[in-house]
Formats: structure tokens, sequence, C-alpha cells
């Protein structure tokens, strides 16, 4: 791939976001960043990978946290900006990449290479891929969807100053109920072509 | 009724804006201070007395502020501007400071002078937080310090967690021993009257003697996580010290004003300069040593915890005018009965405990006029409660990650370098810790005073 292409993709939890941008990732052959960017964060710094995992893309306790003079307790924060800088610095390098969560749209946004996607889904169609892929009953379904969905929310609109999900804050918004993975897929890849025609 | 209760409401809603962290505290503690003028004071009590004793703009005006042979008790306990032109003062000194390079400059003599070998470096790291956490605040000094831990520890191989968490002890302990070392001593120091020297003669023997434990404690706790790494020893680059000295002028002139500020600060009983005279011909000197780089300095000051001091004390004033304060003393008195080792006890541990977890700055303040009620019902002398609050707000801050500005400083630089600090990780060490200064201390004040 000769022009860079930085593709982030934020995505509610059981819409199938995350499966669309790895297949999207093998496809251009881009290094995929989801939990493995926090395994290349580890090694790089020689840090427990299970430690960062506990804090990844969570928002920061405000009641066992404490700010002064800029300099904090919570180590939700200190997660997420370590990542926010591996990002900037791999799209500084002028690497290609798809990333899932961890605010890349907005991190990234005044980069020349970004183009954001949000993938969503109807609640039944969501709690119906949740109930497969782990096995779960309809109510636990639900319930770890709310929970996960508002853990991303609030971790989002902490560290970003546009709300997750508005699509003002994205290239693209995609419903993926209607058309599955392989639709959420072509429509992504249309846009990275035009792109990269460009 | 209605003004007392309503200064509880505002002072509770300032302190739970503050935990929340959704304002910055300043706007937080004015907002509130403005509250209490308006509502409280105006309002409710009607009493423009009440405004001009809170703002205390008047003691500015008159000679003790600025020279008082002795130590002068400030006769408000409204805003106290001594403290807030301390603070600034220091801040400009240290900002000289640290822009000269002495504090890197002098981390790295250190762990030159013990060949940078981790134990050692452990040992005199903490030594050096508690001696210069003396005259400076805390948050410098562990912002100097555990960077440069940082540092060594990659270039040694070293976790440097156990050094940072060791550090910010130290730093809390050394702030207890001295009256200008945290600001809940030098509001206690100048609310009440107590000089440098009274610190050091009273908290700074408690401290000293707690140091001895400390160093031994830490020394167990982390001398396997620090011991020497057997393997391959690859000839390593250690940093030269001097490579931390930007400009040989600045350095030798900010150790030369570091210096007066500590004559200064511990002759102030007898030269008769209050601590606020000493702020402020310490910034002075501070700035025309700096030259054309003076407005930087100026622009670098923390003017957002000058501001939140200033509104905390009207916060605080208004608890004291409408007799919140005094009927907190009268419970603990009623609760100790007449026994002033339970009383000791009780603002001991309860000032730690809550130091523990809420700022310190302003239960300390909140304290002042409670224990100051304490001394008059009972007839215990005022010191022993004033040290007792000392080490109470001091240490207790060291037992979790948010009790104190330095261990909030410390875990984040490490937390930045990707060296997690927890809160498991913190309390194991430090609650344990906390816990051996605040019986030393409690024994101490029983054994000497009682």
């Amino acid at each position: 791939m000769e022009r860079q292409i930085i593709l982030a993709v934020g995505r509610e939890f059981g819409s199938a976001g995350h499966e669309a941008a790895e297949i999207l990732a093998k496809r251009h052959g881009m290094m995929f960043l989801d939990h493995a960017l926090l395994q290349n964060v580890a090694a790089e710094k020689n840090i427990d990978l299970n430690l960062l995992m506990q804090y990844d893309e969570k928002p920061k306790n405000h009641f066992l946290s404490r700010t002064v003079a800029g300099y904090t307790t919570a180590l939700e924060e200190h997660v997420a900006r370590i990542q926010f800088d591996y990002l900037k610095n791999l799209a500084d390098k002028g690497k290609s990449f798809v990333v899932v969560g961890r605010c890349a749209e907005f991190v990234l946004k005044d980069h020349p290479a970004m183009l954001s996607v949000f993938v969503l889904g109807d609640k039944k169609t969501k709690c119906k891929r949740i109930m497969e892929k782990y096995d779960l009953s309809e109510e636990e379904a639900l319930k770890m969807m709310k929970r996960k969905d508002a853990s991303r929310r609030n971790y989002h609109n902490y560290y970003c100053d546009g709300k997750w999900g508005d699509s003002r804050n994205y290239d693209l918004c995609i419903n993926g109920s209607k058309i599955g993975v392989e639709g959420i897929v072509e429509i992504i890849d249309h846009l990275i072509r035009q792109r990269m025609e460009q | 009724m209605l003004a007392q209760v309503l200064a509880v409401m505002i002072f509770v809603l300032m302190f739970g804006l503050i935990v929340s962290e959704k304002i910055e505290r300043q706007w937080v503690s004015l907002g509130c201070g403005g509250l209490m003028l308006i509502v409280v004071f105006g309002i409710c009590m009607r009493s423009g007395e009440a405004v001009r004793k809170t703002l205390n703009v008047g003691e500015l005006a008159t000679a003790g502020f600025w020279y008082a042979k002795g130590a002068a008790e400030s006769a408000s306990s409204g805003i106290n501007w001594a403290t807030i032109l301390f603070i600034a003062g220091m801040m400009i000194m240290v900002e000289g400071m640290g822009k000269a390079g002495f504090f890197r400059w002098l981390c790295l003599r250190i762990a030159k002078a013990v060949r940078y070998r981790a134990i050692p470096i452990l040992i005199t790291f903490m030594l050096m937080s508690f001696v210069l956490s003396m005259f400076i605040d805390s948050i410098t000094v562990i912002l100097f310090l555990a960077a440069v831990t940082v540092e060594l520890g990659e270039l040694l191989n070293f976790s440097p967690v156990p050094v940072i968490l060791a550090e910010v002890f130290c730093a809390n302990l050394g702030g207890s021993s001295t009256m200008c070392g945290d600001p809940p001593n030098i509001i206690i120091g100048t609310a009440l009257g107590y000089t440098f020297g009274d610190f050091v003669t009273n908290t700074g023997v408690l401290a000293a003697v707690s140091l001895l434990a400390i160093l031994f404690y830490f020394y167990f706790c982390f001398r396997k996580m620090l011991g020497e790494k057997k393997g391959v020893q690859v000839k390593k680059e250690y940093p030269e010290p001097v490579s931390a000295i930007k400009n040989k002028k600045d350095f030798a002139m900010s150790c030369v004003i570091f210096g007066l500020a500590v004559i200064l600060l511990v002759t102030h009983a007898m030269t008769g300069l209050t601590v606020a005279s000493i702020g402020i011909g310490i910034a002075i000197l501070t700035l025309l040593s700096a030259g054309r780089e003076a407005a930087g300095l100026l622009k670098k000051v923390d003017y957002k915890t000058l501001l939140f001091f200033i509104g905390l004390f009207v916060v605080v004033g208004g608890l004291e005018e409408t007799g919140i304060l005094k009927r907190v003393a009268d419970l603990i008195e009623m609760i100790s009965g007449d026994n002033v080792y339970v009383m000791i006890g009780i603002v001991l541990w309860i000032s730690a405990g809550a130091s523990a977890f809420v700022d310190n700055i302003p239960f300390a303040a909140t304290m002042i006029p409670v224990i100051r009620s304490l001394a008059q019902a009972t007839g215990l002398d005022l010191s022993v409660l004033a040290w007792t609050l000392a080490m109470g707000t001091d240490v207790g801050g060291s037992a979790t990650p948010i009790g104190a500005s330095a261990n909030v400083v410390g875990i984040s630089i490490a937390s930045q370098n990707g060296h997690m600090i927890g809160w498991k990780k913190y309390c194991k060490y430090l609650v344990p810790a906390t816990i051996i200064v605040m019986l030393i201390g409690m024994a101490g004040i029983f054994v000497r005073y009682l």
C-alpha cells in the first residue's frame, strides 16, 4: 500500500464493528490495533500486559482518583494516554493501520490520512449476536450490552470533545444490522479505495 | 440556625465538587466562598463585621503582618494572607531552582555518590526527599525525584515503584517537621503564632524519630525487589550531574537564594521577619536574579492553588463565624470527657483518617478553630493540640494514593512511564508505614507533653 491510510472504527457493543475492522485490516494488509495495541505498548515498555488490560477503555473513577496540577492517580487515564501517544507516534511515522475504539477518531482527527467510521446496530440484532458469541441468555446479553456501551460512552466522552456515536464526529456512520458484517466491510472498503485513489 | 445550616451546606457542596473534579477546584472554592459571603454573612447574618473579619484585608496593612518579634497569632481565622504570600514566594523560588537544574543535579550527584546502586539510592533518596520537603513543597520535590528515579530505574534495571513510594512517604513526613514543609503547617503556624523553631523542636523531633523507623521499614520491605541482579554486567553510560546544570550563573544564584531562604526561615523568630516577608523577599530576589526571564517565572506560578486557598479560607471562615466549628469542638470534648489522652487520640486519628481521603489543607484550616476552642474549654496547652493536628494531617495523607499532593504526583509520574501504581500496591506498603508513624507520633505526644 502506497498511500497512508488510518481507519478508526468506533462501535457499539455487538454491532460487528470490531469484526469488520479486522477483516478490512487483513484485506489491505494493514496493522490491526485493538487489545493488540496494549500488547505492543507492554512489550515496548516492559510492562505487565494484564495490568494494562485491567484499565483499558474504562472511564476514570472520580471517587478513587485525584488530580493535582495536571497529575492524576487515575490509572485508566494513564493507560488511555499511553495508547493515544502510541497511536500518534505510529501515525507520525507514516504507518497505515486500523484501530478499534480508543478515541482514535478524536486523537488523530487532524491527521490527513484519517478515516473515521462508527458502526451501530439495532438492539435486537446486537443482542442476538452477543447471545451467540458469548453463549448468554437474552437478559444477560442485554445487561452486558448496556454495561459495555455505557463504559465506552463514558470513556470516550471523558477524553474527547465530541460525543460517542455522534454522527458529526465521524466520516461515516453505518447501521450494521441491516447489511451484516460483509455489508459493513464493503461500504468501508469502498471508502478506503476512494481515498486511496484521490 | 439557618446561617449554620447554609454554611454547612456550602462547605459540603465545596467538598463534593472538589472530589468530583467536574469544575477546577479554585473556581469551586471561590464560588463557594462568594456564596458564603453573600448568602450566609450578607442575607442571613447581615453582618458586615463578619465579612470584614473573613476577608481580613486590613491585616496586610499592619506592621505585625510583616515584622513581629517572636511570633504573632493571627487575629482572624479568615483569609490567611501570610500563608498565601509565603507559598507564592516559595513557588517563584522553586521555579527558579528547577529552571536552573538544581533538583536534577542534586539527584544525579547523590546517585553518583552511591555509585548508582539501587538500595543505597533508595536510602539516600528517602533522606533527600525528607530534607528537601522540610523547606520546599512536596509536589516539586517529588516531581524531580520521581522523574530521576524512573530514569535511573530504566538505566540500572530496577523497578522505580518501591523507591517512588518511599520518596512520597518521606516527602510527607519531612513536610510535617517544619513550619513551611506542608501547607497545613504554614496555616497552623501563622494562625496560631508558632515559629519555625517551634515546629522543628516539636513535630520535627517526632518526624526525625519516625524517619529512622521508616528507613528500616522500607529497607526491609523493598530490599529483595531492589537487590543486585545477577547476570551479565553491561557497561552503561551514566548521566553526569553537571549535565543537569543549564546555566552556571543561574544555578549558583538559585543555590544562594535557597540557602538564604533556609537561614531566614530558621532564624525568623530572632530576626522578627514574618513568613510573609520572607516569602515576598525571596520571590523578589529570585525575580531580580532571573532578569529578562522574570516574566516567564511569574507566569509559571500556580495561581490556581493560590486562588483555591483564598476561597477555602472564606468558606472555613463562614463555618467559624456561624459557630459550627465550636459545635464540633464541643462534640469532641463531650466524647473525650476530661481525658486528654482520648482527646489527643481523637484529634490525631480523625485528622489522619480524614487526610487520607480528603485534601488535608481544607481539613487543617477547618480544624484550627476547633482545637482553639478545645484548648480554651479544657485548659490543655494549645500547642500540644497543634502538633497533634500537624502530625495527623501531614502524615495521614500518606496512607492512600489520593491523600496528599505528593502521592498524586509520584503515582502519576510512575504511571506515565508505564509503572502503574494502583490502590492495592500503594496501600500495601504505605498504610502500615502511616500507622507506624502515627503510633510513634501518638506515643511521643503522650510521653513528652502529657
